[in-house]
């Protein structure tokens, strides 16, 4: 028996754990990361010859709601056919009872990871801007994403932007086939049923989220998640995770933390601090955006997350934001700095006719 | 010890421990021995402090004893796992030994297994010791390592009987035989290393990482007894459930 390294030890496990796929039209290439729920890999597509990701669930299915769960992500994404929202090509299950997902290969890094290289708040906020973007088109189909975070946001090396994960989406459109499409009938499913299916929970256990289930991630969650009030959940808890977004994008950190004891009980900040005690440089409109989408009461939010991706446009374009009613003093300079090139040829005219009717006029 | 002598195909040889039929009996002992002989001989010498000659000594007697009182057939999979069974049952013995005034003298035991101790010596030498308080942890991972090294011996016996040689080689080359501070090979670089196309080099892993992860799935299913322990296993294993 040879005498194997901890490294060798490691490497024979990464092998052994390696899914099986061979029965399938995908060969594993590599592991590219994993998490709590399950394990993504570079894989190839023996079929069409091309490279795909993988991802597969670390745990056995043995109730099939998992896989329920997952093919019902497959038909919601497959109805919001954007380029920021991340294709799923395939659903199954493995041999050993795991259920895999086959999806576009996203080259990018993770919204949390690339802030740290956008230098600008402009080039940030054309980012957000472009989320906006995308959730605004999946709220114009019925989709509500329900876990929008910079976790599941990735950005790509030209700027581009994919929001992904839709595991715990919430579908407010009767269109969305249901989860055994290929098998059901074609009777009209009640809306209680419809968030039955679209919101199981991702342990994969049977647990329904009727009413008091909370999904999502706390940090960035609305009030009406975070209290279990599913009956109330619409574009606005997106748009509430949008301003937490931008909130975390502009300020470095989340809206709110696990307080110091309340990691483990999922104990968070009651309310979060103003973003510009944390960054006094960000401009007061950005932070109405910001507020405004993180209201605690849904009649106060944006609308939808179009409204906020105005909102963010308006303030790029140098107008004035919806979130925030400014002082004369303010309008001025917002007016002066839009302007800057005219406003330079205004002055300048002004100080030659100075200095005309000063030295020639007299 | 002939590794191949278990075939892989066989189940529990804890099960097979209790069997009417002695030659199965013997073959199961051998499957578990073979197995946990290095984890229970760096115990002994770490936690228990022995000498060498000593811990030889008493890793053969122990398993002697194993045997003639048959006490692995005695496992209960419901109450601990067999590596906790075993690790308690190893810790009687030697504070046994320790009390007895006929304690074995060094060299004294019989030897029931041909077992490499001088590798064992050579693999404490290299590593690092652990702490009192994580040997625990370590019988663990010294399992682990058994399990894993006894599974690609098992699986380079497969892959040459069946005339994979080549799939054998890709794999030792990608996953064994590299350096513990490099990078991967490509499979662009095997594939000119070996002189064959990438995608070969895609299909020849792809064999070989399947039988080697059946190989170590069977290895736990041998030293396992029932369905639950084996599925605990594989996840404290490869971090997976298996059905």
């Amino acid at each position: 028996m040879r005498w194997l390294t901890d490294t060798a030890v490691d490497r024979l496990r990464d092998q052994a754990d390696l899914p099986d796929l061979s029965d399938l039209k995908y060969q594993v290439i590599e592991k590219l990361g994993s998490g709590g729920m399950g394990t993504v890999y570079l894989a190839d597509d023996l079929k069409l010859g091309r490279r795909v990701a993988i991802k597969v669930m670390n745990i056995a299915d043995s109730s099939g709601a998992l896989a329920s769960r997952m093919v019902r992500e497959a038909h919601i994404v497959a109805l919001l056919e954007h380029p920021s929202i991340v294709p799923i090509h395939d659903v199954g299950t493995l041999d050993d009872g795991r259920v895999f997902y086959a999806m576009k290969l996203v080259q990018g890094k993770r919204l949390d990871e690339a802030v740290a290289s956008m230098t600008s708040l402009p080039d940030t906020l054309r980012i957000f801007q472009k989320v906006c973007e995308a959730m605004a088109f999946a709220h114009v189909q019925g989709v509500v994403h329900r876990d929008l975070k910079p976790e599941n946001i990735m950005v790509g090396p030209f700027g581009e932007v994919l929001v992904m994960d839709w595991g715990v989406a919430k579908v407010l459109s009767p269109e969305v086939p249901p989860a055994d499409a290929a098998t059901s009938t074609s009777r009209t499913r009640l809306p209680e049923e419809q968030d039955l299916l679209a919101t199981l929970p991702l342990d994969g256990s049977s647990v329904n989220t009727s009413s008091g289930t909370i999904i999502g991630t706390p940090a960035y969650m609305s009030p009406e998640q975070s209290q279990g009030r599913t009956d109330q959940i619409d574009n606005r808890s997106d748009v509430y995770a949008l301003g937490a977004i931008l909130y975390f994008l502009t300020t470095g950190r989340p809206p709110r933390e696990a307080t110091e004891h309340g990691d483990q009980r999922g104990d968070f900040e009651s309310s979060p601090r103003r973003p510009r005690q944390l960054n006094p440089k960000l401009p007061r409109a950005v932070e109405a955006i910001c507020l405004k989408a993180m209201s605690d009461r849904r009649e106060d939010r944006y609308g939808g997350a179009d409204e906020v991706g105005a909102d963010v446009l308006r303030f790029l374009d140098g107008n004035p934001v919806n979130a925030y009613p400014e002082n004369l003093f303010e309008k001025t300079g917002r007016w002066i700095g839009k302007n800057r090139f005219l406003v330079m040829l205004i002055i300048a005219y002004l100080m030659m006719r100075l200095v005309v009717f000063f030295f020639v006029g007299r | 010890m002939a590794n191949d002598k278990f075939p892989i195909t066989r189940l529990s040889a804890i099960v097979g421990t209790a069997s009417a039929n002695s030659e199965e009996r013997t073959r199961a002992f051998e499957a578990l021995v073979s197995a946990y002989w290095m984890p229970v001989y760096k115990y002994i010498r770490l936690k228990w402090n022995k000498q060498s000659e000593d811990a030889r000594d008493l890793t053969q007697a122990f398993f002697a004893e194993a045997i003639e009182k048959n006490f692995f057939s005695r496992y209960d999979a419901s109450k601990a796992k067999f590596r906790t069974y075993l690790r308690t049952c190893l810790d009687g013995f030697i504070a046994n030994e320790n009390k007895s005034a006929a304690r074995i003298k060094r060299g004294g035991a019989a030897t029931i297994y041909s077992l490499d101790f001088d590798d064992a010596e050579e693999q404490l030498k290299v590593s690092a010791p652990p702490s009192q308080s994580s040997i625990e942890d370590y019988f663990e991972k010294e399992w682990a390592r058994s399990v894993f090294a006894l599974a690609l011996d098992a699986f380079r016996a497969s892959m040459s009987d069946t005339g994979r040689g080549v799939h054998l080689k890709l794999f030792e080359r990608y996953v064994i035989d590299v350096e513990d501070d490099k990078p991967k090979t490509s499979y662009k670089a095997l594939a000119s290393e070996f002189d064959i196309s990438t995608t070969d080099v895609t299909n020849y892993l792809s064999v070989a990482r399947r039988e080697f992860r059946r190989i170590v799935l069977t290895k736990l299913r041998e030293l396992t007894v029932t369905e639950e322990e084996f599925r605990r296993e594989a996840r404290a294993l490869l971090g997976v459930d298996v059905r």
